[in-house]
């Protein structure tokens, strides 16, 4: 049995994403493909909501993978300050960006649902207003990973930042719950309830879902292998002038 | 670490450490706001809780950078950091420091600008209450986002990015607890959870400052 920390090793991790990333990137496609047109031509429409109900199958997964590319952000962050494999604490600044996005297109595409719904862009909800600081701690990460010349420093306290920021990102989800009552529907997806959504909208659902995490793994993966090819480069260029 | 703590008062206060800055700042800002919303009292009672509370959070944050920049530039940190009492603990008392020179101030100049803004009567007692339980976790924060950007060129900027959202769970339970003191509401459980903020800031934080200085001293 291999242990998982094998991929640790940057010559591995680039082998291994060499050969998956097509893959994943190929299925993620497939996935959305599918997922979207499925989604969008082929459910009906919902019978309060229409057609507006189709923007679900953006803000939904676009949503889901915010909120879990910061948390694969604090676990990569974890195991930098505790083993310190490079790769890792690569991945968190990969991820970053990625992550960012994908709050800003669950902001966009909630702020679009909302204005036939709610009759507004913007209303200062709970979910809406955690989002929006979920992407300022974004911001202040990539901006502090930017800001910092030394590599091995840089990675150092993003990751302590990476760290006391989830704890801050909970406390002030809690805060504005306590702030202000919310006109965003509870969570749209659980684990323990028996049917979330009618079937007929759920499992187009779940496969753009499923793209949406794959489209994150591709760009990871190809954002890592960058990063990695960019730090080779720069070794390389710092033995040439030696030498 | 008392030491450490009367050096900085010490130097807060003698050498044009910016003491009176962080204040005069917060009385500018207030004073500027009935200029921005217009002279009427009924809407500048309604909104003087939460722009006090603001502007006190702004003033905080302006002096933040000079916790620790004037030690790392002469050398100071470095031994403070070797010296036989924890960097923990030496953080603190920063901490501690710059609350007592920027805190402490505008927590007692609150009710004075309260004044002008025409704040209700009932919230005077409530606001310099939730400013004082709440401003020694700005100090606190502070003094990580402080620390993460000690050896930085222009780190001011970045220090705003980093540490304003942190402080958004303070400022809200902070402004609601003085909106709902002038408003003559309950104030409820906004009070203890600012208060547990607070001290947890104060427990962790120099804990997270004095590994991020660790790092940048390396």
């Amino acid at each position: 049995m291999k242990s998982i920390w094998e991929f640790a090793n940057p010559k591995r991790f680039m082998q291994l994403s060499q050969v998956s990333l097509p893959w994943v990137a190929g299925l993620s496609v497939l996935c959305l493909v599918v997922g979207l047109v499925w989604g969008f031509f082929f459910t009906p429409d919902d019978f309060r909501q229409g057609a507006t109900v189709k923007i679900i199958y953006l803000h939904v997964p676009a949503a889901l993978m915010a909120i879990n590319a910061w948390i694969m952000m604090l676990v990569t962050s974890l195991i930098w300050l505790i083993r310190r494999h490079h790769v890792s604490v690569l991945a968190a600044r990969a991820a970053a960006p990625v992550g960012a996005t994908f709050t800003v297109i669950a902001l966009a595409t909630g702020a679009i649902w909302g204005q036939p719904m709610w009759g507004t862009w913007w209303v200062w909800d709970p979910r809406l207003t955690s989002f929006l600081f979920l992407f300022l701690f974004y911001l202040g990460y990539i901006a502090l990973w930017e800001a910092i010349e030394d590599p091995d420093t840089a990675a150092d306290l993003t990751s302590v930042l990476c760290l006391v920021g989830s704890v801050f990102a909970l406390l002030s989800r809690y805060a504005v719950l306590f702030w202000n009552q919310g006109l965003h529907q509870g969570a749209t997806l659980s684990l323990d309830k028996e049917e979330n959504i009618s079937n007929v909208f759920y499992f187009p659902l779940l496969v753009s879902i499923a793209g949406f995490v794959l489209l994150f793994l591709a760009l990871v993966l190809l954002r890592t292998r960058t990063e990695i090819r960019a730090r080779r480069l720069r070794a390389l260029m710092a033995r040439e002038r030696l030498a | 670490m008392i030491g450490v703590l009367r050096r900085d008062l010490a130097l807060a206060m003698r050498a044009g450490g910016g003491f009176g800055l962080g204040l005069s700042f917060f009385l500018i800002v207030v004073v500027l706001v009935p200029f921005a919303i217009g002279p009427d009292t009924s809407i500048l009672g309604r909104i003087a809780p939460g722009i006090l509370w603001l502007g006190a959070l702004l003033a905080c944050l302006l002096s933040l950078d000079r916790i620790l920049a004037l030690d790392w530039e002469d050398g100071s940190l470095d031994l403070l950091a070797t010296a036989p009492i924890p960097l923990e603990g030496v953080v603190l008392m920063k901490a501690a420091a710059h609350w007592l020179t920027t805190g402490l101030p505008l927590v007692l100049a609150a009710p004075v600008l309260g004044v002008l803004l025409n704040l209700p009567v009932p919230g005077y007692g409530w606001l310099t209450l939730s400013l004082a339980l709440g401003t020694p976790a700005l100090s606190a924060i502070g003094a990580f986002g402080a620390a993460l950007t000690v050896g930085l060129k222009r780190g001011g900027l970045l220090l705003s990015l980093l540490v304003l959202p942190l402080y958004v769970p303070s400022l809200i339970f902070g402004a609601e607890i003085a909106r709902r003191g002038a408003e003559g509401l309950a104030i409820g459980a906004a009070l203890p959870l600012l208060a547990g903020i607070s001290l947890a800031s104060l427990a962790i934080m120099p804990f997270a400052a004095a590994a991020a200085i660790r790092v940048n001293l390396r």
